[in-house]
């Protein structure tokens, strides 16, 4: 990940940031009154993808690590979650602390393998892990095989606000999904997120400086994973579902596709691309037409004419002089 | 002596000869792959897409053209390497000079957007597809019964890859194509058509993953999804292995399926995920794959 996405928020102008600011405090108004006019659960997995695809782009915009295994963060973090709440009965706030730690250490393990091998291994590697976690998935017998998990209570928020009621959980989501967007926009914007860029940009030259970039990477991957499986846990519990189209390989290429289509390598572009996707299919479930087809048509469309994404191409005219 | 821990042999081998025949349609494959990442530094993530199609393209010659398996096994792998020089062309051509992470995201578009079109056109139920009158029957060996198609499928792989080794580290055509892995501007400084050598390369092995799916064509059905779930065992093979040698790539393919066979046989709920435990011990214990010349 070379060139294209070499701006960081060292270098974007300040014309940009107070333009940034505008949007995302109409963003919030929007966000704040959307379950007003659009359907509550529809919103709520937006945001869950949002979320995942913010905390992916963690580590391929930033990191430059291609991973194609985090359906199984998403997915498996969503049956922890699930039987957390339903088997065990765990109050809503452990049962999604269960799956998003269940991530985390999934990550750690997965990420410890994996950065022993550089570029395209790495993608490989995720990717038959992943492919790993969903045959246990198919067979183990807690995850109800190809049924999942069904009909997970969705408890109450902090013990008093019932979230049966679905704009609560709305909102519940909405908060959880704001939460896990700051942390990701602390991480990039601290050293350690300036590290991550480094690193992208030339591992041999962080190395010389006296850091490990192993070390960087493996931390940046396991909060990706933990990120990811905070948004498949809500997502479980919103949904009252966990199955097993969460983590399949077309999981993990879907969420590459949000980002890549958003923008990689920005903070607002994965939430923009998840959006699209997400409403894309949302079209398509209804029209017929072979909705693989057209994601796979989305990413040629994207690798061959703007690699930048939406929100990258954008920000590109923004960064632009004026003549 | 008829059993090996309580498994009576018959089965044992029988298992065997099963895990022998993936194994050498993982050897097609990952030789494929292998090669197409020397030349074209591309991850081709399409390959299992393109086994599929080869699969497709045999089930339709017979079922709309009537022709016989041995005409569907030359035009299977032609077409489908034709429908590889296409999209070498068209796309992968213009991807050589970035990050090769694009490429890999680009075949793995193409592999959704095939799978996804004969989904949408064929339904996702398996096609059958008879075994050929000549290949019927079988031999018995005394302590098994060796059925001829599976026999035929493990000489015709393996015949295959090894008349591709001895190509390309023993023909003039094959010193070019490993000149113009190590420096493709001085090669091409000789005179020798570059671009369109790694087009043919990138054909060449996408026709073998055609081979193979038409092979495979009446050993399983032919179906959308034949070719990503074998891709993914594939990319676990060639982690193994490492892309540095083809022999080494046969080899381990061969290899991996027979202990897939054997998994299958002492403990059959982990068979689907015995090559990826293998993966995770090499990746600890020899990070760079078995056969690898990287560091």
């Amino acid at each position: 990940m070379n060139s294209t996405t070499a701006t960081s928020s060292l270098t974007a102008p300040r014309r940009l940031r107070t333009t940034g600011g505008l949007l995302l405090a109409l963003v919030a108004v929007l966000m704040i009154g959307a379950p007003l006019a659009i359907y509550p659960l529809f919103l709520i997995k937006i945001l869950c993808f949002a979320l995942f695809a913010a905390a992916f782009n963690l580590v391929l915009g930033y990191a430059g690590l291609l991973s194609f295994g985090h359906a199984a963060f998403f997915g498996g973090a969503a049956y922890v979650a699930a039987h957390a709440a339903k088997v065990w009965q765990l109050p809503f706030e452990l049962a999604v602390l269960a799956g998003t730690a269940f991530a985390a250490f999934l990550g750690l393990a997965f990420g410890t393998l994996a950065i022993r091998r550089h570029g395209i291994y790495f993608a490989m590697i995720t990717l038959a892990l992943a492919q790993m976690i969903y045959f246990m998935a198919v067979q183990m017998p807690f995850t109800g095989g190809e049924d999942g998990i069904q009909a997970v209570p969705r408890g109450y928020l902090l013990g008093i606000v019932d979230l049966r009621n679905i704009t609560a959980m709305y909102y519940t989501v909405l908060g959880g999904t704001v939460l896990g967007l700051v942390i990701i926009w602390r991480t990039v914007n601290s050293p350690f997120g300036h590290i991550l860029s480094a690193i992208r940009e030339n591992e041999t030259r962080v190395t010389s400086l006296g850091l490990k970039p192993e070390r960087y990477k493996l931390i940046a991957f396991t909060l990706s994973a933990a990120l990811s499986g905070f948004a498949g846990s809500l997502k479980a519990i919103a949904f009252q579902l966990a199955s097993l189209v969460d983590v399949t390989w077309h999981m993990s290429g879907e969420v590459i596709l949000m980002t890549l289509l958003g923008g990689m390598g920005t903070l607002i572009g994965p939430i923009v691309g998840a959006s699209i996707v997400v409403g894309l299919e949302h079209f398509l479930s209804t029209s017929g037409l072979p909705i693989t087809f057209i994601i796979g048509l989305f990413f040629v469309v994207c690798v061959m004419m703007f690699r930048r994404g939406v929100f990258g191409e954008l920000k590109a005219l923004l960064d632009r002089p004026r003549a | 002596m008829t059993d090996i821990f309580g498994v009576p042999i018959a089965v044992l081998l029988g298992q065997l000869l099963l895990g022998l025949i993936n194994g050498s349609f993982y050897a097609l494959l990952s030789l494929g792959l292998a090669i197409i990442f020397g030349m074209l530094n591309v991850i081709n993530f399409a390959h299992g897409a393109f086994y599929m199609l080869g699969g497709f393209a045999a089930w339709l010659l017979l079922s709309s053209l009537g022709l016989g398996y041995w005409e569907t096994l030359v035009i299977a792998p032609l077409v489908v390497g034709a429908l590889g020089a296409v999209v070498e062309r068209l796309f992968l051509k213009r991807l050589y000079r970035i990050d090769h992470l694009y490429s890999l995201l680009l075949t793995f578009g193409i592999a959704l957007m095939l799978e996804g079109l004969f989904r949408h056109v064929f339904g996702a139920a398996g096609k059958p597809y008879p075994i050929p009158p000549s290949l019927t029957g079988g031999i018995n060996l005394g302590f098994m019964f060796l059925p001829m198609y599976r026999a035929w499928v493990i000489v015709a792989s393996l015949a295959v890859c090894l008349a591709t080794w001895l190509a390309i580290e023993r023909t003039r055509l094959g010193a070019y194509l490993r000149a113009a892995t190590e420096n493709p501007s001085l090669v091409q400084a000789f005179g020798i058509n570059v671009p369109l050598m790694l087009t043919l390369t990138y054909a060449f092995c996408v026709g073998l993953a055609g081979f193979a799916g038409a092979l495979a064509a009446p050993l399983y059905q032919v179906s959308p999804g034949m070719g990503s779930s074998i891709i993914i065992v594939v990319f676990a093979v060639v982690v193994i292995g490492g892309m540095g040698s083809i022999g080494g790539a046969i080899v381990t393919a061969l290899a991996l399926g027979v202990i897939e066979g054997l998994t299958k046989t002492f403990y059959p709920a982990a068979s689907s995920i015995a090559v990826f435990v293998v993966m995770v011990l090499v990746i600890l214990i020899r990070p760079s794959g078995l056969f690898s010349r990287e560091a």
